[in-house]
């Protein structure tokens, strides 16, 4: 039962997530790229989708993070990195150039699949085979 | 530069959503809505890690593109589709599987979740993804001519 509840509220959290993308149009790659586009013809909305998200999570996360657990489970499980490193930026700079390139980062293309669209599936093969293969690297690789 | 279409209530509102999804993950089951993360442990999963609560929440995410098109919220939402050409759309779906794993996330796990819990990591990060995301559309659309 409490299984079902938490994978419940998971599939809520998901869901309104979505909603989110595709109100905020996020899930547009026409917008996106014109959003990155500033020395062309810029549209400054998404910088709006970002302050949107950060505000309400910004204020809601240091009192969620006063609670002892959370509702549902054991502990919280908060990335303790907080020190930059090479991977950061390398991995940063090379997210993007493909999202640059194709309008598309992981949410609103995971998304997207609702659309049911031949583009989109192939982006998102995409997008599967270079997490897979990088992540094979990461856990085989010494460094 | 112009600014062309505008449309600052309706992002506004969808990121309020986005935020509220993050924090209510956080809340209720202790969770970072970080969607590379997510979905980097479905598609190559560690040791010891759950995977149901990761399926579902990808669940969720398509699930809320099909309400959103079923409300119609999105006045011409058919027009939304892909608009770079094939290679491109290989190329940087990719590149964003590869960068978002090196660089340990993407657009909402450093963009919102991490700076909202103000990590450098995250801030420098979300530089270098946006930077080089703005340079690669500056050349695509006016260095290269193609687009």
């Amino acid at each position: 039962m409490s299984n079902l509840i938490r994978l419940l509220a998971t599939l809520a959290a998901g869901t309104l997530f979505g909603l989110g993308l595709g109100v905020s149009q996020m899930i547009d790659p026409a917008k996106v790229l014109n959003f990155l586009d500033i020395f062309g013809n810029w549209d400054p909305t998404l910088a709006f989708v970002m302050a949107g998200g950060l505000a309400v999570n910004a204020i809601a996360t240091p009192f969620i993070l006063k609670r002892q657990r959370p509702l549902l489970a054991e502990f919280f499980r908060i990335p303790s990195k907080l020190e930059v490193d090479k991977r950061i930026v390398i991995g940063g700079i090379i997210f993007g150039i493909g999202w640059g390139l194709a309008g598309y980062c992981p949410g609103p293309l995971i998304t997207s699949l609702s659309f049911a669209n031949l583009d989109i599936l192939i982006t998102f093969a995409a997008f599967v085979l270079g997490t897979l293969a990088s992540r094979w690297v990461l856990a085989h690789g010494k460094n | 530069m112009t600014i062309i279409n505008f449309t600052p209530m309706s992002a506004l509102l969808g990121g309020a959503l986005i935020g509220l999804a993050a924090a209510f993950l956080l809340l209720a089951q202790g969770r970072i809505a970080g969607i590379s993360g997510i979905a980097g442990g479905i598609i190559y999963p560690e040791e010891k890690d759950s995977m149901s609560w990761r399926l579902v929440f990808v669940l969720g995410l398509i699930l809320g593109g099909f309400i959103y098109q079923w409300l119609g919220l999105g006045v011409g939402v058919n027009h939304i589709q892909a608009v770079a050409d094939t290679p491109l759309l290989i190329t940087g779906g990719l590149l964003v599987g590869i960068g978002t794993q090196i660089g340990t996330g993407c657009t909402s796990g450093h963009g919102i979740c991490g700076l909202a819990r103000r990590s450098p990591r995250s801030l420098i990060a979300t530089l270098c993804f946006m930077g080089s995301a703005i340079v690669t559309v500056y050349i695509v659309r006016h260095l290269s001519g193609a687009v």
